[in-house]
């Protein structure tokens, strides 16, 4: 389990990213972070494994209190952490093998890595997950010649090979189209359900977030506004989080994946179109 | 950029009327500078030796036809030092240029405040240094010989190469950088996953470059007594033996046109 305790973050330049974010996240819950762009949906994420430090507050993953951490046991407490990555992030000189093999570091000694002697058991896994995730014909290929969609499964391999508690999950689909989207969406809740993993996906994507979450937070202006299951999304609820628009079609009438709140009724009454609802949100992030 | 109204119409300029004077004032000045020292040198030329010139080269081109081709069995040996000298300063100024690089980069630096100073002070004092001078020194130092040429090479290149190292260290992608470490990755293993490949087509590019301009700078350093072609070329040139500067300066040519075509190569294969 999760629990962020007042958390905050103030900038060096003086802005406010985080403002007494109280959160907690259960295990095995895929919780969507949505907000406009700055709300300090990526500084929150970020601070749970303190690439960027916290100014106050805490933050306890099972049990472990993670913003007093000294750097080595930071180290090793981010070996129990797997982010994924809006650009993707991979290292784009290395092989597909390499980059998924880099989530095994912490673990590893430095020679070991240095001369890519990974333990036979670690290599085993990066085959299974990259068979799990369609790309096991491209173990060899330079990361920078694959797709979008393929380069975020890699990094989606790279970070369940660190066999984490937690993933951390930043914009995954903000460079890909609506399918690949879906797709990589789709592919994240179900290694989640597979693994009982808990996961903070930050998203921009109203609809993507309803379709595939089981829980929705709203962060606006570094506060969270919204608190909730997705089909309590109304209209009302997006003006809270972004500000006065047409919501009606942006909201998700659940076709998909989702059962628990199919028996709701919903307030959409037309059949949406998804191309052009990604639109509409494009406009406004 | 400037906005005004003319008649009711917005007009939009790239600059307004007072900096575009102060622009074309400025130009003015340089001009000015650029003719008067003009004046000031022309004044100081001692003309009948120019007017002289034409005559002078085509003389000295006449005297260094035929090449005595003979002479170049004595050429190979320090041709040889020459080029060995240009490679093992390059090596040499690599392996202190990679610790300085990281040093000054303001990403890698264990500290801005008193390393990267140190770093960058290194990089300058070597820069600013022609390799000749440092042979000048090395050659009071540790007496004539090819030893003095490979560090005099090594020292002047220490600058170049952690220059434009430490120049692509800065530019490399933070986030990748950002996803090893959340994998929970030591220090060092941050650099060699992380940044290492990022950098390696840059750094091979760098060596082969400075390896290349070494080739040349390495010709002349004989003339200052620190091994190579050079010694051969100055002690030709005081006896006024133009057939044998003839031949030197073609094999030089040839040394030169081979370097740049293998660094070409190099770098070719690796980016």
């Amino acid at each position: 389990m999760l629990r962020l305790d007042s958390l905050s973050k103030r900038y060096q330049t003086g802005d406010l990213a985080l403002s007494n974010v109280t959160l907690e996240v259960p295990d095995s819950q895929v919780m969507a972070l949505i907000g406009p762009s700055g709300a300090g949906k990526s500084t929150l994420i970020r601070c749970i494994n303190r690439l960027v430090e916290p100014t106050e507050g805490t933050i306890t993953l099972n049990g472990q209190e993670l913003t007093s951490l000294n750097s080595s046991k930071l180290r090793l407490a981010r070996r129990h952490m797997g982010m994924i990555f809006q650009e993707y992030a991979l290292v784009e000189r290395l092989s597909v093998m390499e980059n998924v093999l880099s989530g095994r570091l912490g673990f590893v000694g430095f020679w070991r890595s240095y001369f890519r002697k990974f333990p036979q058991s670690d290599v085993d896994e990066a085959f299974r997950l990259l068979e799990r995730v369609g790309l096991d014909h491209m173990v060899d290929k330079r990361a920078d010649e694959l797709s979008g969609g393929q380069r975020q499964r890699v990094g989606i391999c790279r970070a369940l090979i660190q066999d984490p508690n937690i993933l951390l999950i930043d914009e995954p689909t903000a460079s890909l189209d609506p399918k690949t989207s879906r797709q990589i969406m789709r592919l994240i809740c179900e290694l989640c359900k597979e693994r009982k993993l808990s996961a903070i996906i930050n998203i921009h994507d109203v609809m993507l977030a309803q379709m595939f979450a089981q829980r929705i937070v709203g962060l606006q202006m570094g506060e969270i506004v919204y608190d909730g299951p997705p089909n309590e999304i109304t209209p009302d609820v997006l003006t809270k989080i972004y500000g006065e628009e047409d919501w009606e079609a942006t909201i998700e009438t659940v076709d998909e994946d989702d059962d628990e709140n199919v028996d709701e009724p919903e307030q959409v009454k037309d059949e949406h179109h998804p191309g052009i609802d990604r639109d509409r949100m494009s406009g406004l992030t | 950029m400037a906005v005004s109204q003319l008649n009711g119409v917005k007009v939009w300029q790239r600059r307004d009327r007072a900096k575009q004077l102060k622009i074309w004032f400025g130009y003015f000045i340089a001009v000015t500078i650029f003719m008067v020292c003009w004046k000031y040198m022309s004044d100081r030329t001692i003309w009948i030796f120019v007017w002289d010139a034409p005559t002078q080269a085509i003389d000295i081109a006449t005297r260094m036809v035929p090449p005595k081709w003979g002479y170049i069995n004595s050429l190979w040996g320090v041709i040889w030092d020459t080029i060995n000298i240009a490679t093992l300063g390059t090596v040499i100024a690599i392996f202190l240029a990679v610790p300085t690089a990281f040093c000054a980069a303001r990403n890698t630096t264990p500290s801005v405040r008193f390393v990267r100073p140190i770093a960058l002070f290194i990089i300058v004092s070597s820069r600013s240094i022609n390799s000749l001078i440092w042979a000048l020194i090395l050659v009071a130092i540790l007496g004539p010989g090819v030893v003095a040429g490979i560090i005099a090479i090594g020292l002047r290149s220490i600058g170049f190469c952690a220059k434009l190292l430490y120049e692509a260290i800065e530019e490399i992608e933070p986030t990748q950088v950002e996803a090893i470490t959340a994998t929970g990755a030591g220090r060092l293993q941050v650099l060699a996953y992380g940044i290492v490949p990022q950098i390696l087509p840059a750094f091979a590019g760098i060596s082969v470059f400075r390896w290349d301009i070494n080739i040349r700078e390495s010709t002349i350093l004989g003339y200052v007594g620190a091994g190579g072609i050079g010694l051969h070329l100055s002690a030709s040139i005081d006896n006024l033996v133009w057939t044998q500067v003839s031949i030197i300066l073609m094999v030089i040519i040839v040394t030169v046109i081979v370097s740049e075509w293998v660094s070409a190569k190099v770098r070719h294969s690796i980016i």
